[in-house]
């Protein structure tokens, strides 16, 4: 059984269902719930939602305190672009305390942010920066698709004993989608095969999984099978999907809203270039955004992002069936 | 005030003491054993008082953060020395196994939540674990251990206007040792360039702020209780300025593989050539004075004091010899403990 809700009321839904299970959740961050009529707030109370000032380092830095302390909390960041204020809090403390402390803490927090946000908003609030928080060990990286991975994917954010940075994609926000009834958490390094296909392989990162799944509808109807995989967890990553289905498909086009260089999509492209390469029938092909700060002019902002037409003519070039641009 | 009965005073001289030793021996590594300590340690010498003044108005479950230059606070909470000096020569029976090194001990067990290495930003975590405490109600305080240099940073203030907000029970003990490094406090802070106390910065968010003689553990500890008290009855935090001089230079030298490490002279020094300066340090040295203290006010007797100054040889003497013969880690655990 399942029921529909849009992507961010079931963020919301798993948040509040796991601070109901587990009292030592706690939601905090700018603008959340400053009126004591706020649904959380007359659920839980005032001493697990708390509104905070804007101060990105207290609010993190207070979030690894909290944690080495017992709690679990979740810290609401709004922009992931606010999250480079308190850089150092992100990368370079909670997440290194429980290595360096030789496994004696233990950091469960849950940074819970907006990102991508291509709606006009220009160049400092639309960044799709996800390759900035990956490759930190000791953190857990988490990009919901649907609804149903967007719920699923908080509720294992929360109970995970690791500092997770959760990503919500803006241009998702009011979408629909099914979500199973009761608890549902969604593992996480389990990538998820949308699609299954058999002449290529596509893999699409947050909102370009629905771009990516618009392309393989094209690509079906002149005769092209294509496999799409979305990842839902960048760290940790499941590669072996990836892998196999390169194996099964010999073609790999990937898709992700970062910059090219900055690109999480370049990672998986030099994995599977290391341990996938004799699978290859041709090169590997990314459809990212290109190499600028995203315009606030319409026209300007979607001339550098991925779109279905890109991928369709990534996957054709890939194909071998259009030219392959010097 | 509180007044300290005799045993409490023996046990803060006697953690003064071992803190000191520990520093000497940390300080003589470089020397009798080259280069067993790597990278860069930071030594309290000089601040005993202050660091021990302070945990004495701890009670048990209470909790503390601090900063890179962190051996002494588990010193005094009792954490066994032999694996603080195991860990900080980088041996498997260190107390964080050898992953964390001089600036990162930490000893949950025993309330020392939290070490940073980046400057100003451990003060967040302190405030956090405060809010912990907060939801508890259990009445635990959280002492947060940061330099003068903090209060320049963002996290410094961010914490201390949603410490103040919230009414969290944390004590923010800022030990002021005159020196970021080579720069003078008068240099950069804009308190200390009118000649005004940095606990001024307490005004700014409406909480106590208080200076205080780091030399002497009872002025230290008499503040730090009233702090204590202040943030246990839950009307929130403190500010406490502890004037301290260390007796080293920041740290060893900073320096590129093969020069061999050590301890340059203190910067008052090195930096600006004022050796008076820190001959006026060594002579006003918080170790002796609060000896003399206690042996002229008759707490301790000059034999029992001198027992105390022998013991903690011997312990230090131990703690070197079982981190000189622990085993370094197994290459391959580098990969443990990354994630939970």
């Amino acid at each position: 059984m399942s029921h529909e809700l849009p992507y961010i009321v079931a963020i919301m839904e798993g948040l509040a269902e796991e601070m109901a299970r587990d009292p030592k959740v706690i939601y905090y961050g700018q603008d959340v719930a400053p009126n004591d009529d706020h649904d959380l707030v007359k659920a839980f109370g005032r001493d697990r939602i708390r509104v905070s000032p804007i101060s990105e380092t207290a609010e993190i830095g207070m979030a690894v305190g909290a944690a080495l302390a017992g709690y679990r909390p979740v810290v609401e960041l709004l922009m992931s672009e606010f999250m480079l204020v308190a850089m150092n809090q992100v990368v370079n403390e909670g997440s290194r305390f429980r290595q360096m402390s030789g496994g004696r803490v233990k950091v469960p927090l849950v940074l819970k942010s907006g990102y991508g946000f291509t709606a006009g908003w220009s160049g400092q609030h639309t960044g799709t920066i996800y390759g900035m928080f990956t490759g930190v060990p000791g953190l857990k990286v988490v990009v919901p698709a649907t609804p149903a991975d967007a719920k699923g994917l908080m509720t294992t954010a929360i109970r995970d004993d690791n500092p997770v940075v959760y990503l919500l994609h803006y241009l998702l926000t009011l979408v629909p989608g099914e979500v199973p009834d009761g608890e549902h958490a969604v593992p996480f390094g389990v990538a998820d095969v949308r699609r299954e296909g058999t002449d290529v392989t596509i893999v699409a990162i947050g909102y370009e999984v629905g771009q990516a799944l618009e392309a393989a509808e094209t690509l079906a109807g002149e005769g092209i099978s294509a496999e799409v995989i979305d990842p839902r967890t960048l760290a940790p990553l499941d590669l072996d999907t990836i892998l196999s289905s390169v194996a099964k498909t010999g073609r790999l086009v990937l898709v992700d809203q970062s910059t090219r260089h900055g690109s999480f999509s370049s990672r998986i492209a030099a994995d599977v270039a290391e341990y996938g390469f004799g699978y290859l029938k041709s090169p590997i092909k990314q459809v990212t955004a290109l190499d600028a700060t995203v315009a606030y002019s319409e026209p300007m902002e979607q001339y550098v992002l991925p779109n279905p037409a890109k991928i369709v003519d990534a996957v054709k070039q890939v194909l071998g069936s259009a030219p392959v641009p010097a | 005030m509180t007044e300290l009965d005799t045993d409490r005073l023996t046990w803060i001289y006697r953690q003064m003491v071992r803190i000191r030793e520990f520093e000497e021996r940390v300080k003589r590594t470089f020397e009798d054993h080259p280069g067993v300590i790597r990278g860069h340690t930071h030594l309290a010498d000089g601040a005993e008082a202050s660091i021990v003044g302070s945990l004495a108005a701890m009670e048990p479950g209470d909790q503390l953060t601090a900063t890179y230059r962190c051996h002494g606070y588990p010193i005094a909470l009792g954490t066994p020395t032999t694996s603080i000096m195991a860990e900080i020569y980088g041996r498997a029976d260190g107390l964080c196994g050898g992953y964390g090194g001089s600036m990162h001990l930490v000893d949950p067990e025993r309330g020392f939540l939290a070490t940073s290495g980046i400057v100003g930003q451990g003060i967040p975590h302190a405030t956090g674990a405060a809010m912990a405490a907060q939801l508890d109600q259990a009445g635990r305080v959280v002492l947060c251990f940061f330099g003068d240099g903090a209060s320049k940073q963002g996290a410094f203030h961010e914490s201390l206007n949603l410490a103040a907000v919230w009414k969290l029970p944390v004590v923010f003990i800022m030990e002021n040792n005159d020196y970021n490094v080579g720069t003078r406090s008068d240099q950069e802070d804009a308190n200390a360039a009118v000649g005004e106390p940095l606990a001024t910065k307490a005004k700014a968010y409406s909480i106590p702020g208080v200076t205080v003689d780091g030399g002497d553990p009872l002025a230290v500890h008499g503040a730090v209780q009233t702090a204590v008290d202040r943030a246990r009855t839950g009307d929130g935090p403190s500010l406490i300025e502890s004037k301290v001089y260390r007796l080293s230079a920041h740290g060893n030298l900073i320096a590129p593989p093969g020069v061999p490490l050590h301890y340059e002279e203190h910067e008052a020094i090195r930096v600006f050539g004022n050796r008076e300066e820190y001959e006026a340090a060594r002579r006003g040295d918080p170790n002796p004075r609060f000896r003399r203290h206690l042996v002229e006010g008759g707490t301790l007797t000059t034999e029992q004091a001198d027992e105390i100054a022998t013991e903690a040889r011997d312990e230090m003497q131990a703690a070197v010899d079982f981190a000189l013969s622990s085993p370094l880690p197994a290459p391959e655990r580098a990969l443990d403990h990354v994630y939970a």
